[in-house]
């Protein structure tokens, strides 16, 4: 993968007076050439995945039936994160626009903002903007309506499966996939989920074009996307970053000078020590094979002072809470994990026990029914390779 | 073909139905994949992932269970990976599992176990997670005990409840490593509505949910000196019990089942089925009654349909949820607790014996048979009309402990008073079966005809369709009941809860207009009962149903009004249906109970 000069970017929150003209051009645009733009400027999700944004809504399109829905997700649930609050908040209408063009492409007529409890003291900034939204739907002719859901506190539930199973008022348990919820999602009809940001991309697309975001970033990995920065850092914060920078880049502008670790992705992510930070890119296909971004985009940095081997208990601690809990591989092997790792330190076990734990967290990442139980083994991994000497001692 | 599939498991080319799943088609090749959270019965939940198989091209495995088979589709079940995965899962399991087989309840009928004996999890790298768990013991319920510490999390009792039963009794709380199976407000099972079927005792995989049991008791009255002990067996028993051994019968084993027993040194050998057909004198004049005085004395008060009252699991499931329909129900008690009744007053009579010297056992197909048996109501003779109630698993276990060689017993015969039976009484194991024994007898008092049907044979009211319905229209009525001359009754039958919520339904909102519904808690009815041989599923229970009607096809007599013992026992002591003793020892009345 190639690599780009850090670079900040002010797509997202710049604001921009001619929504509406935006919103009533793109509606009356063809079907086929707002997907293949989608398609062209290479926007994959931001939510976690990286599924290319303009595919879904194709295929949600072609699925069978009249009922679709669209579901906007601000879940945002991963520790220390908030920008998708921060769009929310500043730049809903974008996402809005977002999702009435997905409503035209797919023909969805319901669509719904799933927004994570906590952020219950936006609903009334989000009604007013939602009533001023429905006029302009109206006026565009687009038959297109958006509720906000709210959600149920469980961080499980930012998986688009189980996040469907809370709306129709189940426990939030993800689902067998398939069938993925472009054909069968919400209610058991075709479902687009999209992130926040993802939503808010989409604006960009609309009004500067496709190539304007597929200028930005490298082969797999186009446009910019949201960073929250925090750990042994100066300037921690949320920042729009184009994809592409190395690690080494990214350290040097936002480390405090002795960074020994950048855990990328949050806890599900992976963790890039000091030897790496050159030869890794930040973007969907890092040189670690695999690095993707989950929701937060979250960049944790750790400096010499840090112990890994707690910064790896807390996130296993983390999970082994937050697992729904359904699933064997992830609901044991969380806790096997966790005791494991104090057993070894506290030297009940010996060093060699870690290998058996990386050996199951290999059958976590291939027998877990969602991406949160296939996930631990990223942080575990990465971990344990780097810094199998604080594991021990 | 557009429908067709093809795929290959392990090299082996299969074309299958689309909309099919891997597990599907592995099982048309003979292929074995294992299984926990899957059950031919529920919904799939692909949970438990011991299920996984590698499809090539595809990093991640996949549940064979849940997922539907593609075209071109390539499977490995057995590969090193699979292998691998698959002993990891069960180690997980058993880590978070208080795995004492020795002491366990199941030990010998368990999934976990044959699963850990076939992968020989003899020893485990993982972590002991019990000694931080505190899993909680429930055996406060008269029917079930709940150990959490034999609990796998499949869900396959909260699908249970909720799929087939409607009460949702059991439900998963919490999340992460805190996650478990759980009441409302994690009260005790005894507290909250459950119907105490079962149906989730026969549908875990472990010895998580298990029956109440009360063998020690019953072992205890057979050796005690003063005591005579009589037992009862209900008519599904008789279909189950065989599946417990290894004997190479149609399924029917009466004979050996009254031989056994005898053996366990019972002192009177019986049948519920003598009460069985006791309960068809009594319902159906209760229903020509109630007919009467809704067509003829225009009376208002009178509850129609009427509900049938013989399935335990079925009234406490009334009594939780929909508790203004109580009149509706036939005031009958169930056959066992008129066996009860009747076994410590007419028996005692003319016996000769202290009634409180009798001990009243009775084997049942059925776990809330358990519960009923404790109901307060329940003492009508004057004292427990039925002392301990064992299901049909129970019955195995002594069978087995007593060292009987079950397979090669030679047949024998029930012991004379409240042992005499007709084919009418054994189909009450089948779901239909009262509403044919019914009209068997009713439309001949009617009419003075046998029911028009070939060999009387009511086949419309058979099979395990979820909701049936029938209707019969009168003609040519004895002059005492020409009132019913040309009026069409119509008649429901159904079993499993969710189908007697949507029946209740229907009717309440005018969409279905019946006199007399068949009401069955378990699937099948008895024979699918929450205390038969463990496991179930749909090929088991149509199994069980072809004995019942077998049975039924067998016996010299098959219609109830014709049991000379029952004519006997109205002409010296009951008098006649719905008479005063009647009244007193079997009929019944219900409690309106809380929805949770
Ligand atoms: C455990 C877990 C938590 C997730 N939480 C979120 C979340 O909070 N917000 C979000 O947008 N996506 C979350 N996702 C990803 C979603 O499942 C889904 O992929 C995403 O919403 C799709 O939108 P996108 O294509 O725009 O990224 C989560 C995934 C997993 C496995
Ligand atoms: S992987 Fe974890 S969170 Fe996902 S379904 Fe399994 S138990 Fe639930
Ligand atoms: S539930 Fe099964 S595996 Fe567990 S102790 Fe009992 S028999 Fe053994
Ligand atoms: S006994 Fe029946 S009603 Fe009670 S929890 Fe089990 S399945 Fe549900
Ligand atoms: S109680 Fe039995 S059926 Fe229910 S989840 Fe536990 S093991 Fe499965
Ligand atoms: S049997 Fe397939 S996941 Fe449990």
């Amino acid at each position: 993968m190639g690599k780009k000069q850090l670079r900040r970017m002010d797509l997202i929150f710049a604001n921009e007076h001619d929504y509406k003209e935006i919103l009533s051009k793109t509606l009356k645009t063809p079907n086929q050439y707002i997907v293949e733009e989608m398609i062209n400027s290479g926007l994959k999700g931001r939510g976690g995945a990286g599924f290319p944004t303009g595919l879904k809504w194709k295929l949600t399109a072609e699925a069978k039936g009249k009922t679709k829905y669209v579901i906007c997700n601000a879940d945002e649930g991963e520790p220390g994160t908030f920008k998708d609050r921060e769009i929310l908040t500043q730049v809903s209408y974008k996402v809005l626009t977002g999702m009435a063009v997905c409503s035209k492409i797919t023909g969805a007529k319901k669509g719904y903002i799933y927004l994570r409890s906590e952020y219950k003291f936006l609903v009334p900034v989000l009604e007013k903007e939602l009533s001023q939204f429905h006029l302009l739907c109206k006026e565009n002719n687009l038959d297109f309506d958006v509720e906000i859901f709210l959600g149920s506190g469980a961080y499980i539930c930012g998986e688009e499966s189980a996040l469907m199973e809370s709306m129709e008022g189940k426990r939030g348990e993800p689902r067998n996939k398939p069938p993925f919820p472009t054909k069968s999602g919400y209610m058991g009809k075709p479902t687009v989920v999209n992130n926040v940001e993802t939503l808010a991309h989409t604006f960009t697309i609309f009004k500067y074009g496709a190539k304007k975001f597929r200028d930005l970033g490298v082969q797999d990995s186009r446009g910019s996307k949201l960073f929250s920065i925090s750990g042994d850092t100066p300037t921690p914060g949320i920042y729009e970053l184009e994809l592409g920078m190395t690690v080494q880049d990214f350290v040097d502008d936002f480390g405090d000078s002795d960074c020994k670790a950048v855990q990328v992705g949050g806890a599900s992510g992976f963790l890039v020590p000091r030897k790496r930070f050159k030869e890794t890119a930040i973007g969907y296909q890092g040189k670690l094979t695999g690095i993707s971004l989950p929701t937060g985009g979250s960049m944790m940095l750790y400096n010499s002072s840090r112990s890994m081997y707690n910064v790896l208990d807390n996130y296993l601690d983390f999970f082994q809470e937050e697992s729904c809990g359904q699933c064997t591989p992830c609901r044991v092997g969380c806790q096997q994990l966790v005791k494991g790792i104090e057993a070894v330190k506290r030297g009940e076990k010996k060093a060699s026990y870690l290998d058996v734990l990386l050996k199951l967290t290999e059958t976590m990442k291939v027998t877990a029914k969602c991406g949160l139980g296939q996930s631990v083994a990223n942080s575990f991994q990465s971990i344990v390779a780097n810094f199998r000497e604080e594991m021990i001692y | 073909m557009a429908n067709q599939i093809n795929l290959t498991i392990n090299g082996i080319a299969i074309t299958i139905n689309k909309g099919l799943t891997v597990l599907d088609a592995a099982g048309k090749l003979n292929i074995k994949i294992p299984t926990l959270c899957y059950h031919k019965d529920l919904c799939i939940a692909g949970n438990c992932r011991v299920c996984v198989v590698e499809q090539t091209g595809t990093k991640k495995l996949i549940p064979a269970c849940a997922t539907p088979v593609h075209e071109g589709m390539e499977i490995q079940t057995n590969s090193l990976v699979v292998r691998n995965s698959r002993k990891h899962i069960i180690q997980l399991l058993l880590s978070e599992h208080n795995a004492d087989c020795t002491k366990c309840y199941k030990n010998g009928n368990c999934e976990l176990q044959s699963l850990a004996s076939e992968y020989k999890i003899t020893n485990s790298d993982f972590i002991d997670l019990v000694p931080h768990k505190n899993y909680a013991y429930d055996d406060l319920s008269p029917s079930i005990i709940k150990d959490d510490s034999k609990c796998i999390r499949c869900q396959r009792c909260v699908r249970t409840c909720h799929e087939i039963q409607h009460l949702s009794a059991l439900s998963v709380a919490y999340k992460g490593n805190h996650m478990k199976i759980s009441t409302f407000a994690e009260k005790p099972m005894r507290e909250v509505a459950c119907a105490h079927c079962g149906q989730c005792i026969i549908h875990c995989p472990t010895g998580a949910l298990t029956e109440k049991n009360y063998i020690e008791q019953v072992w205890d009255a057979l050796t005690a000196p003063s005591k005579h002990v009589i037992v009862q067996t209900a008519p599904a028993v008789r279909v189950g019990l065989g599946e417990e051994f290894d004997t190479n019968s149609d399924g029917r084993v009466t004979g050996k089942m009254v031989s056994a027993l005898k053996r366990l040194g019972f002192d009177s050998v019986l049948d519920t089925d003598f009460t069985a057909d006791l309960t068809i004198m009594e319902e159906g004049t209760e229903l020509l009654t109630r007919l009467k005085k809704a067509l003829v004395d225009k009376d208002k008060n009178v509850q129609l349909p009427m509900f049938t009252s013989c399935s335990p699991g079925w009234i406490k499931y009334l009594e939780h949820t929909h508790n203004n329909l109580l009149d509706n129900l036939s005031t009958c008690k169930s056959p066992q607790q008129m066996f009860g009744a009747l076994a410590k007053t007419y028996y005692a009579q003319k016996r000769q014996i202290d009634p409180a010297n009798i001990i009243s056992v009775s084997i049942m197909p059925c776990t809330a048979k358990k519960f009923e048996a404790n109901r307060p109501e329940m003492r009508d003779s004057g004292f427990k009309d039925v002392d301990y109630v064992l299901t049909t698993r129970e019955l195995a276990i002594m069978i087995k402990q007593a060292g009987i060689d079950f397979a090669n017993l030679d047949d024998e015969y029930f012991d004379k008073l409240m042992g005499d039976s007709t084919g009418a009484a054994v189909i009450f194991g089948a779901t239909g079966g009262v509403m044919e024994a019914a009209l068997r007898t009713a439309y001949e008092i009617v009419t003075g005809r046998e029911v028009p049907f070939k060999n009387i044979d009511i086949t419309p009211l058979r099979g395990f369709e979820g909701i049936k319905e029938a209707s019969i229209v009168i003609e040519d009525a004895l002059p005492d009941w020409d009132f019913l001359n040309g009026v069409e009754l119509k008649c429901a039958i159904t079993h499993g809860l969710e189908n007697a919520n949507q029946v209740i339904k229907n009717i309440e909102s005018g969409k279905a207009e019946y006199h007399f519904v068949e009401f069955m808690a378990c699937p099948g009815g008895c024979l699918g009962g929450g205390g038969q041989p463990i496991p179930t599923s749909p090929e088991i229970r149509q199994r069980r149903m072809k004995a019942i009607y077998a049975e039924d096809l067998h016996m010299p007599i098959r219609k109830s009004h014709e049991n000379p013992e029952v004519q006997q026992i109205y002409k010296e002591f009951l008098g006649k249906p719905l008479g005063d003793k009647s009244h007193k020892l079997l009929h019944t009345h219900y409690t309106p109970r809380d929805r949770n």
